[in-house]
């Protein structure tokens, strides 16, 4: 059964993938979008990775896409779908395409073969609570629920702290830069 | 297939339909139904008129001398009466409408407000023994770890409906309505998301079950006045809970687009906003979907900062949850106990919608940015003060 959602969703995902390059109605293209993200979301959720599964509905497809498409509605739709096919993007975009699937190939291929198998290796969450020193997550653990929020909280605070920092700096200048950029600038006599 | 077959764990399938069939069509429905049927009546009572009181069962259509008001009450059947207007009016497309998202529309407002009841605990858990299962069932229909995340991705999701109604009627008002709410929704989302963040620093949890069970041993967290809510810690921690408990509301208001924030269908400025163009069952969509939201939204609210289905004094009463081992009448209790609130709190909703005037557009902007925002974010910083302060 799992097997078969996977796939599901998968189809989900490369189907309205595709579908945002070949719709010619830009509405259509940023829908398509959004959708391919919940179908992203779905394969996170069968994979227990709830909070990133959310996450990706609560950020991309809820946020982002509904920023997007507030754009799009703004422009000339009419204009937009009567444009032919163009050469130039078609050829570069394959190109993109075909290069990022050499690198994943080249990625993968220096892994060797597992050792064991996955249904082997069984997850023993109650196992896993004797190496944290968080009693919320040792008591999650052991009733036999996986905290995946509070794992990702506790990794993303605690060892890339840092990190973060460095992001949420460049995120400010980013900010601070369209609003400079936005600004008009005063007449000058 | 036989294999296929038997991965399934039975009673959790039959259970888990039997709540999705009982919390979506034989209480949230209804319930929506009611709502508009206690709107106009309170409505009424604020502006003094009378409001709809006459629908009864039409028993006089059958030659009977009286139509039967239910419980005395008058106009009980109105909602019915409503239902079947609308979907008896002509269903009329205009013809410069792009049909596909014309109808998709209704649909991707109304999905998302009845998705996000999923994880809404309604009640405690019900000993079913006497059907024979062994475990108690709990009421709630997915018990995820990150309830309030879940409700607030799909409700985000239900802008789509409006933006896209907006865009695909081809028309001026609509339009402008579409774009005001979707600029509307994304600021007031920062704040909504932001105003919880306190409540979940102070449960340590992200699941709505837990909060609630919390809640009901200790106090709730606006009525901490049982258990572990007797501390000066949680007196302390009573400030920022209230602040943020007004940061939800207000947001919720302007999430769900109820007045004073309903810029997206202000009938003064933009005929009826984003659904001018729609009739019958479609229209009537996009007002369950609205009155859906309201539902969901004072679901949260309750659940997180007024104890969900815990009975106020649980504990002193002898009427608090012991997990696997709760009655089934004291399971009834706390589902009841559940829609008890939340139907308090559409009545609060009501009275808010029928006493105060509606924001401009660029004040509602202003107030979500520069004002909301920053409370709930120095919230954030208050509470985890109070917390490190009391050594959590």
């Amino acid at each position: 059964m799992p097997s078969l959602l996977f796939y599901l969703f998968a189809l989900i995902t490369l189907g309205f993938g595709l579908m945002v390059v070949l719709a010619r109605n830009p509405v259509t293209s940023a829908l398509s979008l959004a959708m391919s993200f919940v179908g992203l979301a779905a394969l996170f959720l069968s994979l227990d990775a709830y909070f990133i599964g959310i996450i990706q509905i609560l950020v991309y497809a809820g946020a982002v896409m509904v920023l997007f498409l507030f754009i799009i509605m703004l422009l000339d739709i009419k204009s937009e779908e009567g444009k032919s096919f163009n050469l130039k993007a078609i050829v570069g975009g394959v190109v993109l395409a075909a290069v990022l699937a050499v690198q994943i190939a080249a990625v993968a291929s220096s892994y060797g073969p597992g050792r064991t198998n996955l249904a082997e290796a069984r997850l023993d969450l109650p196992a896993a609570a004797e190496y944290t020193k968080l009693p919320t997550i040792a008591n999650d653990l052991r009733a036999g629920t996986l905290p995946d929020a509070k794992l990702v909280g506790q990794s993303l605070f605690q060892r890339y702290g840092f990190h973060l920092q460095v992001i949420g700096l460049l995120l400010l200048v980013g900010t601070v830069g369209v609003v400079v950029l936005s600004k008009r600038e005063k007449e000058v006599n | 297939m036989a294999s296929l077959l038997a991965s399934f764990d039975t009673v959790l399938l039959i259970t888990s339909v039997v709540k999705i069939i009982f919390l979506t069509f034989l209480v949230i429905m209804p319930m929506v139904a009611y709502s508009v049927y206690a709107e106009r009546r309170f409505s009424a009572v604020i502006q003094d008129r009378v409001g709809p009181n006459r629908v009864g069962i039409p028993l006089t259509l059958f030659g009977l001398k009286k139509d039967i008001q239910i419980l005395g009450i008058g106009g009980l059947v109105q909602p019915l009466a409503d239902g079947l207007k609308f979907f008896l009016k002509e269903d009329f497309t205009p013809r410069t409408v792009n049909a596909f998202y014309f109808w998709l529309a209704p649909c991707l407002t109304i999905v998302p407000a009845l998705m996000t009841c999923a994880v809404l605990p309604f009640g405690s858990e019900l000993d079913l023994s006497i059907l024979g299962l062994a475990q108690p069932v709990k009421a709630v229909i997915a018990d995820l770890n990150v309830g309030p995340l879940f409700v607030f991705a799909i409700a985000s999701l239900g802008v789509y409906g409006i933006v896209i109604a907006g865009w695909s009627s081809n028309s001026k008002y609509p339009f402008l309505g579409g774009v005001r709410s979707s600029a509307q929704m994304i600021s007031y989302e920062l704040s909504l998301g932001l105003s919880i963040v306190p409540v979940l620093m102070i449960f340590g949890e992200l699941n709505l079950s837990k909060m609630s069970v919390f809640q009901d041993a200790h106090g709730w967290l606006l009525l901490p006045l049982w258990g572990d809510g007797l501390s000066l810690e949680r007196w302390v921690l009573l400030v920022p809970v209230v602040v943020s408990f007004c940061v939800f509301v207000v947001a919720m208001f302007a999430e769900t687009n109820r007045l004073p924030f309903d810029m997206a269908e202000c009938e003064t400025e933009l005929v009826a906003g984003y659904h001018t163009e729609y009739s019958s069952m479609k229209f009537a969509l996009f007002f369950m979907g609205e009155y859906a939201a309201m539902i969901i939204g004072s679901g949260m609210a309750v659940t997180m900062f007024l104890g969900g289905w815990s009975i106020p004094f649980a504990p002193l009463l002898g009427l608090d949850y012991k997990p696997g081992d709760t009655p089934l009448w004291l399971g009834l209790l706390h589902i009841a106990m559940f829609f008890a609130k939340i139907v308090f709190f559409i009545l609060f909703f009501i009275l808010i919608r029928w006493s105060l005037p509606r924001f401009r557009f660029d004040q509602l902007m202003k107030l979500g940015w520069l004002f909301m925002f920053e409370v709930a974010l120095a919230n954030v910083v208050l509470t985890a003060v109070i917390l490190i302060a009391f050594n959590r």
